[in-house]
């Protein structure tokens, strides 16, 4: 099974590749309104067809991949550091920290998050440019999707303040600092990275779904959850099978991070 | 074999004849209502499906044929508005039996009334004609004579009639017993709602035949408009009242005889700056939205017959003034709608001392024009519509952000914390009579939106607005009514302080055997003339 993570890895490249590129592959600016011919079917000029508004739909999906597949992981790293942090933390130390984080824990996964982010967004300043709306929308996926992954985080810490090695070290002088930079972090980069591949694709779920409310990314700038919005429209009786393609690509890119998941679960 | 032909004629002639006498009645009418009722009681609705079940059930005194826009004598023959506006005498139609088979009265009529305004039931029918504080009075003249006195003139008085059911007074099954075409048979919770002929509808067609023609009417409840297209493309349902466009395209793509675009309708789309003083915006900012250079210029840059083309897909038309042309009588038909015009909008805002600075349009001060276009979360016409905008805004320089929030959250903003700078959003008009939007035009009223509540009008148009349409409601002269409402659609028209977009048409889908079916603007746009509509086997050739 091999060849298939290679697959999949080559592909989440090939995909990265176009989309950071997008300004020199893209026939036309994701913006640009071509008013004549909205809905069109794919053509050579517009390879994809165009939208609703007659924007060339394969230079949105090259844009639409860029800011999804950017702004994705970057929002798990900084739900994966927070859940480092704060898991880590509450494990090593134990005790009162340990319950009260646990019960903030408990809380933030208890919490409605669609609604939340919903209710949050409400909140935010209105004139913002698409970008930093983006930013803002991905920034709040990350720091709200922290609870998780601080609960395997924790146990996982827990677990090894008890384990031999740390018994060891602790035998030989550690003092707690040191436990926890050479002995305790260490051994919990595994799981962090599990953490961090996981949240992707959650990240990407969640902004598109946060696209199929109208709240995701702000027009004029595309994003996967934004495209998938065409969707919506798509019924028995309409025929834009190009509608579909940001779909196959979703599902792909995120089949294609779960396989590349399986090989850094090996790593670890 | 003469003999023989004969017959076979005559066989003919009278399968043919037993045909169009079974299309001319009877059969069950099928159509989806979007929710369920939320009430059977003809004075408490204010939902779309329990206003259906009303148009369906209700007996009116008078109807407003929704075709001609004129009023029809219906429970009652004639009808007279007083010389001061604040009442009215009714001669009701002799002998008509309410379904349950409980003879109408005038103490019906009086009944109705009294429930109607009664404070403590808060109907929403009855808040139209609550025009000031005092009893209303309704005086049973005779057993056919009834005249209802309000305590003030209310403009339009007679139309209003158009909404008000008649209840018995007498009748053990109390807003069951009903006046109108059909009576609800049963009400399958979350399901669907059988109405069944009224024995005793008091109407009958030229020929002395006893209407409604369908024998019933089924109301299937289904939120999903996907499967109600492919009921209606498969035969199980008889129409859907309201299309939007992307289905109306689909549709007549598929089945175009099915497809009925009736034309403008009275709704708008339109957008507005906050000019709310106390709005936690820059100075700036509100020194640009009060201006009507600015505004008039934000307007003519904006494109609306493509608007109209891409967003509605052909199926709308710019839009004037806050009344559409589909309202015949009040329309201002010597306005136009703003042509699209980018050197015009830069020419007003050059007077306002505004410049390009490359691609960026920067005020007097030199700040760069900027502001954010807030509308609905979920619509997305809306949405296309802002999208667009912020392109058409892009090409004279000025960054428009679009935001769309929660319906919840746009209330708030607009409504309470007047924390925006523009606004986009629609308005779903049923009254024909412009004096419904007193509440939007008068300076002092809360949906005034684009500065709403002012102690005194802001603006000397403002002012003049408020004159009018307090004039225009303080009299019965029809005439006068129509100058003032003229002049006030033509400072709307001059001020923009609502830019209005486009108005969308009304589109209907009409299955092939629903004869006698002419979907119009108005709602209900297909079923408005319901005990005229018959369902046959051959092709309509009536639309």
């Amino acid at each position: 099974m091999k060849w298939i993570r290679v697959a999949a890895i080559v592909f989440l490249v090939a995909v990265s590749s176009a989309c950071l590129l997008a300004d020199f592959v893209a026939p036309a600016s994701y913006e640009q309104q071509f008013r004549d011919v909205p809905d069109a079917a794919a053509s050579a000029q517009h390879l994809l067809g165009t939208d609703d508004l007659g924007r060339d739909r394969f230079s949105r999906l090259l844009y639409g991949t860029r800011v999804s597949l950017l702004l994705a992981p970057a929002a798990a790293l900084l739900s994966s550091l927070l859940a480092a942090l704060i898991g880590g933390a509450a494990g090593f130390l134990g005790g009162w920290l340990e319950s009260c984080v646990m019960a903030a824990t408990d809380l933030f996964l208890s919490l409605p998050w669609l609604f939340l982010l919903i209710t949050v967004r409400a909140f935010l300043p209105l004139n913002v440019s698409p970008f930093a709306s983006v930013t803002i929308t991905f920034a709040l996926l990350g720091f709200l999707g922290w609870a998780a992954a601080a609960r395997v985080v924790c146990a996982d810490a827990r677990a090894l303040c008890s384990s031999d090695i740390v018994l060891l070290a602790r035998a030989t002088g550690s003092s707690g600092f040191r436990l926890l930079w050479r002995h305790i972090v260490p051994n919990l980069k595994p799981v962090l990275s599990a953490q961090f591949w996981i949240s992707i694709p959650v990240f990407i779920l969640t902004e598109a779904n946060l696209g199929m409310l109208g709240l995701g990314v702000a027009e004029p700038l595309p994003s996967w959850g934004s495209m998938l919005r065409e969707l919506e429209s798509f019924s028995a009786f309409s025929a834009q099978p190009c509608q579909f393609v940001p779909l196959v690509l979703l599902v792909l890119t995120v089949s294609c991070f779960h396989l590349a998941l399986q090989k850094q679960e090996l790593w670890a | 074999m003469r003999q023989l032909r004969i017959f076979a004629i005559f066989l003919v002639s009278v399968t043919l004849s037993a045909g169009l006498a079974w299309a001319q009645s009877g059969g069950q009418l099928r159509f989806c209502l979007a929710s369920e009722p939320k009430t059977m009681n003809p004075l408490l609705v204010d939902d779309d499906a329990s206003d259906t079940v009303r148009y369906l059930t209700g007996g009116v005194l008078m109807r407003l044929n929704r075709l001609t826009q004129q009023l029809e004598p219906e429970l009652a023959t004639s009808w007279k508005v007083g010389r001061n506006g604040n009442a009215i005498s009714f001669t009701l139609r002799p002998n008509v039996r309410f379904s349950d088979g409980t003879p109408f009265t005038a103490d019906d009529v009086a009944y109705t009334m009294q429930r109607l305004m009664d404070p403590a039931l808060h109907s929403p029918t009855g808040d139209a004609f609550r025009s000031s504080d005092g009893k209303v009075v309704t005086q049973v003249v005779g057993k056919n004579q009834v005249t209802v006195t309000f305590p003030a003139p209310i403009v339009g008085l007679d139309k209003l009639f158009d909404q008000v059911a008649i209840l018995s007074s007498k009748s053990p099954q109390k807003e069951m017993a009903v006046l109108g075409s059909y009576y609800v048979a049963e009400n399958k919770a979350g399901s669907y709602l059988l109405l069944r002929r009224n024995p005793n509808y008091w109407k009958h067609d030229a020929r002395g035949r006893q209407l409604p023609y369908i024998d019933s009417v089924r109301l299937d409840i289904q939120q999903n408009r996907d499967i109600e297209m492919l009921r209606l493309v498969r035969g199980e349902i008889g129409f859907i009242n309201s299309l939007n466009a992307e289905y109306y395209d689909k549709l007549a793509a598929q089945a175009p005889r099915m497809a009925v675009d009736a034309g403008v309708s009275l709704d708008s789309e339109q957008m507005w700056f906050n000019q709310v003083p106390r709005a936690p915006l820059p100075a700036y900012k509100k020194a640009w939205f009060t201006s009507t250079n600015f505004r008039r210029a934000i307007s003519s840059s904006i494109h609306r017959e493509d608007l109209a083309r891409v967003v509605y897909r052909g199926h709308a038309r710019p839009a004037v003034s806050w009344i559409s042309p589909a309202n015949k009588f009040w329309f201002n038909s010597k306005l136009q709608p703003h042509s699209f015009d980018r050197q015009a909008a830069l020419r007003l805002l050059a007077q306002d001392g505004f410049r390009m600075q490359g691609n960026t349009l920067r005020d007097r001060d030199g700040h760069a024009v900027e502001f954010s276009l807030i509308t609905n979360a979920g619509n997305k016409p809306r949405e296309r519509m802002a999208a667009m905008i912020q392109q058409d805004m892009a090409a004279i320089g000025i960054r428009l952000n679009v935001v769309t929030l929660d319906f919840p959250s746009l209330i708030e903003r607009i409504a309470r914390t007047f924390d925006y700078e523009a606004c986009l959003l629609g308005l779903v008009n049923d009254d024909l009579d412009p004096n419904a939007q007193m509440n939007v035009w008068l300076s002092s009223a809360e949906n005034h939106q684009w500065n709403p509540a002012q102690k005194t009008p802001a603006t000397a148009w403002e002012a003049e607005i408020d004159s009018l349409m307090r004039k225009q409601a303080s009299t019965l002269d029809v005439n006068k009514r129509k100058q003032a409402i003229d002049r006030v659609q033509e400072i709307v028209w001059q001020q923009e302080p609502f830019i209005y977009l486009v108005n969308k048409n009304a589109m209907s889908a009409v299955a092939a055997n629903l004869h006698n079916a002419h979907p119009v603007v108005l709602r209900p746009q297909v079923y408005w003339n319901i005990d005229q509509l018959t369902i046959g086997t051959e092709v309509a050739t009536n639309r």
